[in-house]
């Protein structure tokens, strides 16, 4: 391990138990999608409907929408529903928001994409190399003491196939985000 | 091409010029405002314009009188400020129209755009430290933007649920030509005004109200700004239910009204506290169920069927969770609601809350010195309800909303969510601008009138008929107050000793001043306050120290803990906010 990512792994080490790099606890997790107007500062007022009510944002993903000048967005979080209802209600009114929706329950696809950097050598590379092949996992770099693998799913696979390798072999983990899509006709 | 090869209608306007043509547009008469170096390209392009400039003494006073304008006429009130410091001095009066759903536009200056972020000279982000206190704002970085932003700033601030919008205009964006043709229609597709209400909701609300038993209507801010007043009226003279209304519900519906009961909430009228407690069916129209009437929320009309009418649906269940929730206009709603709604058995009801207002009236001493409650009690006598009147926050804020009872919508100006200390006074001076023909009145207390009493400057030079009634005390009395109910009277920050001679300081700008000091000089001294119209004129009433407004909810509280006249024992620290 290069003394960079030592750097970078070692107070993560201690601030968070075994068992839950990179992940987070779905329960009571929701997921808004918004359809935005692509404007200046309207990441700011979203973020702001969260911050405000001390609520933490766990995953943000902003990317563009099918129609120039619009933006989607997906956001996750975890809280009581009143207040969840209640920041969904406060984004809908932001002039820049055309529409805010709880994906939480309804009928939906989502995924995920996750690259995981994992130190390995000899027999942990072979073990690391059948997990992927498992989760069908791409290697996307194969470098002499390490492999990154690039994985999508939804977010729960993600979890199960991160569950599966050695704490101390993770050497970094950058995930997207979930993105959801209503099926069938459904608006998102 | 030079200005005098072509001819001047032919010259590309500068976007400064080009903003003021479309302010123009809009029916601005007032910009309320403070120069300084990035605004000044929309400084020179305002010497060619109709539009009046009020200069004033301190930015958060162009923001107050800009907000006062507002709710006295329902017109866009517009600041003009520059960067920096200019813009965040109008921050308290962002919050203040915020809270209270007031229309304003404000326009900032802004460092050129190849500076922005590189901390220029009186550079601020000005958007980003105003998101949280603004309806919607913009940061103009092309001059072809200024028709479209300017068309959407006054349609976004005026409609719907009103609010302030800022525009922060770099200078080289004010200062660079403009060709950008004037815009009218807006396109926002993520703003959406409701109008009329859902028939099927209005319709059960018609039969929550037949079946109730003891009704009561709830009169909110929104009822004064969709101007609701008499289809409140009619509701309620249909059902045969009492009104109460909020703070900020003043005016809308005649206060004077034998159906109503006047200002519920902390420092309410005990009849209208006894029969929001004791109603089974409340219907708020355009209230938004503030902590100030609520009280202690998980006992708030708990048994009682609840109906909201509100404009902004982020209201339904943010803090009351509605049994029937409306979506619209309070006027509209009302006017499709009425004709449902048949008179229901209500006399019982109403028998109790006159009994109620009889056994509980506002009380105050008669003797012992000049006090706050007969100085308004008697102003109200003078005034009618025919002026308009302006308050600042305090004790002298509540005893004003007791005793000057409002009959007329937007007569009654005061800031209630922010509570806005320094408020009072440059509020009455955009709504004497607003409203020249009209008595103005500001009641403020010694505390938050030195807050902005510069502005006496402002009302002196454009000689003002505006009245500023100062009940000074020589204290922060709703603090002391406090301290004296709930923190064994152990008094911290709240002695005002060094306040100036009013009266003098007054006169130092020129202004006429007159002072109350005893029971006996109010009438005459109001009266001679409320004649003269050659300009401002102030009134210092030189009230007791210690006094206290009953009735009282302790913050926190239920309603049914209200104290009506002031308590023997200590009373413990309350647990509501504030």
């Amino acid at each position: 391990m290069s003394p960079a990512t030592a750097l970078e792994a070692a107070p993560r080490d201690l601030e968070r138990p075994k068992k839950s790099r990179g992940k987070i606890d779905r329960k009571d997790l929701h997921t808004i999608a918004l359809l935005v107007r692509d404007a200046p500062g309207v990441l700011v007022r979203v973020s702001m409907v969260f911050s405000r009510r001390g609520y933490n944002i766990e995953s943000l993903v902003v990317s563009p929408g099918a129609r120039s000048g619009f933006s989607r967005m997906t956001v996750t979080c975890s809280g009581d529903s009143a207040t969840l209802e209640q920041i969904i209600k406060q984004l809908a009114k932001l002039v820049d928001v055309v529409h805010a929706l709880d994906h939480t329950t309804t009928d939906r696809f989502e995924t995920e994409i996750a690259l995981i950097k994992i130190g390995c050598v000899g027999e942990t590379r072979r073990e690391v190399l059948e997990i992927a092949e498992h989760f069908n996992a791409k290697v996307v770099d194969y470098a002499p003491e390490s492999v990154i693998l690039r994985v999508y799913g939804s977010s729960n696979k993600l979890d199960a196939m991160i569950d599966l390798f050695d704490e101390d072999d993770i050497i970094e983990i950058v995930r997207s985000g979930k993105i959801v899509m209503a099926r069938a006709l459904e608006v998102t | 091409m030079t200005k005098s090869a072509s001819p001047p209608d032919a010259r590309i306007p500068t976007g400064a010029e080009k903003l003021i043509q479309c302010l123009e547009r809009e029916g601005v008469e007032y910009i309320f405002g403070y120069s300084g170096g990035a605004a000044m390209p929309i400084f020179d392009a305002l010497v060619d314009s109709d539009i009046k400039l009020i200069l004033v003494r301190h930015e958060q006073g162009a923001a107050h009188m800009a907000d006062g304008y507002a709710r006295a006429t329902g017109k866009p009130g517009v600041v003009l400020v520059t960067s920096g410091p200019g813009a965040t001095n109008t921050v308290t009066g962002l919050l203040t129209s915020h809270m209270d759903s007031v229309p304003v536009v404000v326009l900032t200056g802004q460092t050129i755009t190849p500076m922005l972020g590189k901390d220029g000279f009186q550079e601020a982000d000005v958007t980003g430290i105003t998101y949280a206190v603004v309806k919607h704002s913009y940061l103009l970085k092309d001059a072809r933007d200024i028709p479209r932003a300017t068309r959407e700033a006054f349609h976004i601030a005026t409609t719907g649920r009103p609010g302030p919008v800022l525009i922060d205009l770099p200078k080289d964006v004010t200062q660079g030509p403009c060709d950008a043709p004037f815009v009218d229609e807006v396109e926002l597709p993520g703003y959406a005004v409701p109008t009329h209400g859902d028939p099927a909701r209005i319709r059960q609300a018609a039969d929550l109200l037949a079946a109730a038993r003891r009704p009561v209507l709830l009169v909110g801010h929104g009822a004064v700004i969709s101007n609701a007043g008499k289809a409140v009226i009619r509701l309620a003279e249909k059902l045969r239910a009492p009104i109460v209304n909020t703070l900020l519900g003043k005016g809308a519906a005649d206060e004077t009204h034998p159906l109503h009961l006047g200002m519920l909430g902390m420092h309410g009228t005990a009849y209208a506290n006894k029969a929001v407690d004791a109603c089974d069916c409340i219907m708020s129209i355009g209230s938004r169920w503030d902590d100030r009437i609520t009280s202690k929320l998980d006992e708030f009309c708990v048994d009682a069927t609840k109906i909201h009418v509100d404009i902004d649906p982020a209201e339904f269940g943010k803090m009351v969770k509605p049994d029937v929730a409306i979506a619209g206009d309070a006027r509209l709603v009302l006017e499709e609601l009425i004709p449902q709604v048949t008179a229901a058995d209500t006399e019982e009801w109403l028998t109790q809350c006159a009994a109620w207002r009889q056994r509980y009236p506002l009380r105050y001493a008669k003797q012992g010195g000049l006090r706050a409650q007969l100085v308004l009690d008697r102003l109200h006598e003078i005034t009618r309800g025919d002026a308009v009147i302006t308050t600042d926050v305090g004790q002298h804020q509540m005893w004003a909303a007791q005793f000057c009872l409002s009959t007329t919508n937007r007569h009654w100006i005061s800031s209630g969510g922010a509570g806005t200390m320094g408020f009072g006074f440059p509020a009455a001076i955009g709504a004497q601008l607003g409203c020249p023909k009209k008595k103005v009145w500001a009641v403020v207390g010694d505390g938050g009138f030195q807050m902005t009493q510069a502005e006496l400057a402002t009302a002196a030079i454009h000689s003002l008929p505006v009245k500023c009634l100062i009940v000074n005390n020589n204290y922060l009395g709703m603090v002391r107050q406090w301290q004296e109910l709930f923190f064994e009277n152990r008094l911290s920050g709240v002695d005002l000793v060094g306040n100036p001679d009013f009266v003098k300081l007054a006169q130092a700008y020129g202004i006429k001043a007159l002072r109350i000091r005893r029971p006996a000089d109010v009438d005459r001294v109001l009266q001679e306050a409320h004649d003269y119209d050659e300009g401002p004129c102030v009134v210092v009433a030189e009230v007791v120290k210690e006094d206290n407004v009953f009735p009282m909810i302790p913050s926190g509280a239920p309603l049914s803990a209200m104290i009506i006249e002031k308590p023997k024992e200590q009373l413990a620290k309350p647990t509501g906010s504030t």
